[in-house]
């Protein structure tokens, strides 16, 4: 057992050698080029996730039953199924059942699954936005002479934004996180790179450690903000109170 | 298998094997998840509590860690604790499972110690008890009820994410599908494939969201009566 851990120790210090480093950076354009693209599939797929999260968080705020049976049955099935399941499924098993579909480059079908499932997470965001303002502070303001655009943009829209933005960004920084599992269906973003490198030269220690300080750099800061956000909900949901 | 009775949908669910297969799976995913959730359950407590604490250098290394794991992707901790810790398949799934739902749960019980006023710390200290004393018979006991709906929904979590150990290429429930799918491959026999899968998945994970929502409404209305 002792000597065993000090093989391990001995394999886990060999992993991170100064040649192991450097084959990582002989490659390094590589790594650049997987981060852009795993850029270009966060913010695709975060506008696709806008789209439907705002669509199916008005019909499940709707008052109209089967809008909102609609809503709760893409909600339900997207947020308790794995996003492993649904991307190995639009990867793997739509392409033989609709064979068009294998026209679809991978990158976009990665896109359109992460899109899909945080769709069903923002669209409970934008329900509790949208619930979360009294019909009142409408009617209120309608009163008072303000037209419905003056009262949607000064008074019902910003008080659902104080609402809907924490959880938002964190469904973004979740996104950026998510389209890590692009790598099982061959699109070229930065976990598959690092795979690749790390599958020439065998020096997984270097990439996967550069792939996470790059992620973090990625994530930490839309992290932040969400924190910042949700404490100013609360301080302003307290105020209501008081 | 090009035998046209062996395309059937029929054919495929009326054999033991298919069942049996997926069983095994979905065993291995709440395998996965199950431990990781007990062992993130402990952990958690001890790094929220650190998170929580009013000594600088324990809170800084709980926060340190919390934010590094919340903010790298869970599929880059499995391959690194696989191929670079050499942990075997499944351990390195339940390791990188641990340390990231540690974190999660970590945050919640921050969140339910936070949500204690200060008075029951000022009161319980007047009466002469110790930190510990009073964390311990005091203020954890009431910040346990705000912490169960959101834990028991972070097993939701814990078992739709455990099938990115299929990555390691551990054949848990996700992974089955891949398997299947070469073993049965009319079309029709693909689709049901994938919807029996998420069929198992749906049943499971939603039972335990509803369970976390009941348990959320009958502790929040608890708390009300309590606080009259």
């Amino acid at each position: 057992m002792g000597s065993s851990f000090t093989q391990w120790v001995e394999n886990l210090g060999l992993m991170f050698s100064e040649a192991k480093w450097s084959s990582l950076f002989q490659h390094f354009d590589l790594v650049w080029k997987g981060l852009g693209y795993t850029i270009v599939a966060a913010l695709a797929g975060l506008v696709l996730a806008l789209v439907l999260g705002i669509v199916f968080g008005v019909l499940s705020a709707s008052r109209n039953r089967v809008a909102q049976a609609v809503a709760r049955i893409y909600v339900e099935f997207f947020q308790n199924t794995p996003l492993m399941l649904q991307v190995v499924f639009l990867g793997f098993g739509l392409p033989i059942i609709w064979p068009q579909f294998n026209v679809v480059p991978v990158l976009m079908v990665g896109i359109i699954g992460v899109g899909i499932y945080h769709g069903a997470y923002i669209s409970e965001a934008v329900r509790a936005g949208i619930q979360s303002i009294s019909k009142g502070q409408l009617e209120a303001s309608l009163s008072q002479g303000m037209s419905y655009v003056q009262a949607m943009r000064y008074v019902v829209i910003p008080q659902a934004l104080t609402v809907v933005l924490p959880p938002l960004t964190n469904q973004a920084v979740n996104l950026i996180k998510n389209t890590s599992v692009l790598l099982y269906i061959g699109a070229a973003e930065l976990m598959y790179v690092s795979k690749s490198i790390q599958a020439t030269y065998y020096n997984p220690g270097p990439v996967y450690l550069v792939a996470m300080g790059l992620y973090f750099c990625l994530c930490f800061p839309l992290a932040f903000l969400a924190r910042k956000l949700e404490e100013r909900a609360e301080a302003s949901a307290g105020s209501g109170q008081a | 298998m090009t035998n046209a009775a062996n395309a059937t949908i029929g054919f495929m669910l009326s054999r033991g094997w298919f069942w049996t297969s997926l069983l095994e799976g979905l065993k291995l995913t709440l395998y996965i998840s199950g431990v990781s959730i007990l062992i993130a359950f402990v952990f958690g407590i001890v790094v929220g509590v650190m998170r929580y604490s009013r000594v600088p250098v324990i809170s800084w290394i709980a926060t340190a860690y919390i934010e590094f794991i919340r903010n790298i992707p869970l599929v880059l901790l499995m391959l690194f604790c696989f191929l670079v810790f050499q942990l075997k398949d499944v351990t390195a799934a339940i390791f990188a499972l641990s340390i990231f739902t540690t974190a999660v749960i970590a945050e919640v019980v921050r969140g339910g110690l936070n949500s204690i006023p200060k008075g029951q710390w000022e009161a319980a200290r007047s009466q002469g008890m110790s930190y510990l004393q009073i964390l311990r018979h005091i203020v954890l006991p009431q910040a346990v009820t705000k912490m169960i709906p959101p834990i028991v929904s972070q097993f939701v979590t814990a078992i739709k994410d455990s099938s990115f150990a299929l990555l390691l290429g551990v054949v848990e429930l996700t992974a089955r599908s891949n398997i299947l799918k070469g073993l049965f491959p009319a079309v029709g026999q693909i689709l049901t494939i994938y919807a029996v899968i998420a069929a198992m998945y749906f049943v499971i994970n939603f039972a335990i969201s509803v369970v976390a929502r009941a348990l959320q409404k009958r502790l929040s209305a608890g708390r009300g009566s309590i606080g009259q």
